[in-house]
């Protein structure tokens, strides 16, 4: 690695790692719940590393708990990943370019913060070189993922979770609003976020956490409309 | 109890599948690059995907059965102010701070 992409490694590193916050309870709670519902550590421990997407396991367990066939287990639970998609296709743009192995390792861990907090600075920095911005990227992932791991497993041997009267269960919803609200920086972004709860308060009523997909389309859709409307503004004037 | 079976199939298949969710585009478009319609509606993602991700947590919070908590909804306010005015780490402490102040007070 060169200086500057060293630099940018660490960069995304410490920008990344104020989400520790709610990685380390969030981990605990799956190795915790997991063990209460008869799995084994090992266990716990294969799906988080195969997984990595806490929300899609928290589902994928409790609807096997329920014993849900299979396909509607993976039917649900693939669901709630479906918005990786769309990081997957933001972050072509940024780190496209970068070689096949750095792709597939950039993808196995892509997760909310290491995609939300990288795009947020590549769009920021649209001069950053490629290497840079993969750079940048794995210092995110190095913040939060290996913890993911560690707090897992750490959740599964001890099997305490936090008390829930400290009521972590809200520093997810708090910390996804940290991570969104400093985007709101142009008309276009603030419509896209308000087309966004609007869409998940209409269509709450789909199963599989399907409202996610639509309300996130159709944000993109208005955001981009506003983008084009106000182009069109300036240039007849 | 979750059979032995059906947690092997589940973990393995979803690991897959959700690897290959992640990789789609990136592992596909690759260098190529995409047309401008594309790049536009890009830029929106974050802020498209996560109001929609939390507003059903903050609306009717898993912790209260479903039930719309003020506590939380002056929570969720501050951390927006926050989030919008100063940094993460603000958002978060004004966030919990402001949840823990709002359940003490209105018991």
């Amino acid at each position: 690695m060169t200086a500057d992409a060293r630099s940018a490694f660490w960069r995304g590193f410490r920008d990344c790692s104020p989400f520790v916050l709610i990685v380390i309870p969030y981990s605990m709670l799956f190795g915790v719940v997991a063990r209460d519902a008869g799995l084994a550590v090992y266990e716990v421990m294969s799906m988080s590393v195969l997984v990595i997407a806490g929300a899609s396991q928290f589902t994928a367990l409790a609807l096997m708990q329920e014993h849900a066939p299979v396909v509607v287990v993976l039917l649900a639970a693939l669901a709630v990943n479906l918005r990786m998609a769309m990081y997957s296709a933001a972050l072509v743009p940024h780190v496209g370019g970068a070689p096949l192995r750095q792709r597939l390792l950039m993808a196995y861990l892509m997760v909310d913060q290491t995609f939300a907090v990288s795009v947020k600075t590549f769009e920021e920095e649209p001069k950053m070189p490629p290497v840079q911005k993969a750079a940048y990227y794995f210092g995110c992932v190095l913040a939060v993922c290996p913890l993911w791991y560690v707090c897992t497993f750490a959740g599964a041997v001890i099997g305490q979770a936090i008390p829930p009267q400290f009521s972590l269960d809200f520093a997810i919803p708090v910390s996804f609003i940290a991570l969104f609200a400093p985007m709101l920086r142009s008309l276009p972004h603030v419509v896209a976020a308000g087309v966004s709860v609007l869409g998940a308060v209409l269509f709450a009523w789909l199963p599989y956490n399907l409202a996610l997909v639509v309300a996130a389309a159709l944000a993109m859709i208005a955001g981009a409309q506003t983008e084009y409307y106000l182009q069109r503004r300036v240039v007849r004037p | 109890m979750i059979e032995r079976d059906i947690f092997w199939t589940v973990t393995v298949l979803l690991g897959i599948g959700t690897f290959l969710i992640r990789f789609s585009f990136l592992g596909l478009m690759g260098r190529r690059s995409l047309p401008p319609w594309a790049l536009v509606h890009l830029r929106y993602v974050a802020v498209a995907v996560f109001p929609a991700l939390i507003t059903p947590l903050v609306l009717w919070p898993p912790a209260t059965g479903g039930e719309t908590d003020p506590a939380r909804l002056l929570a969720a306010g501050a951390a927006f102010v926050i989030g919008v005015r100063f940094n993460v780490i603000g958002a978060i402490a004004a966030g919990m701070a402001t949840l823990y102040a709002a359940q003490y007070l209105l018991g």
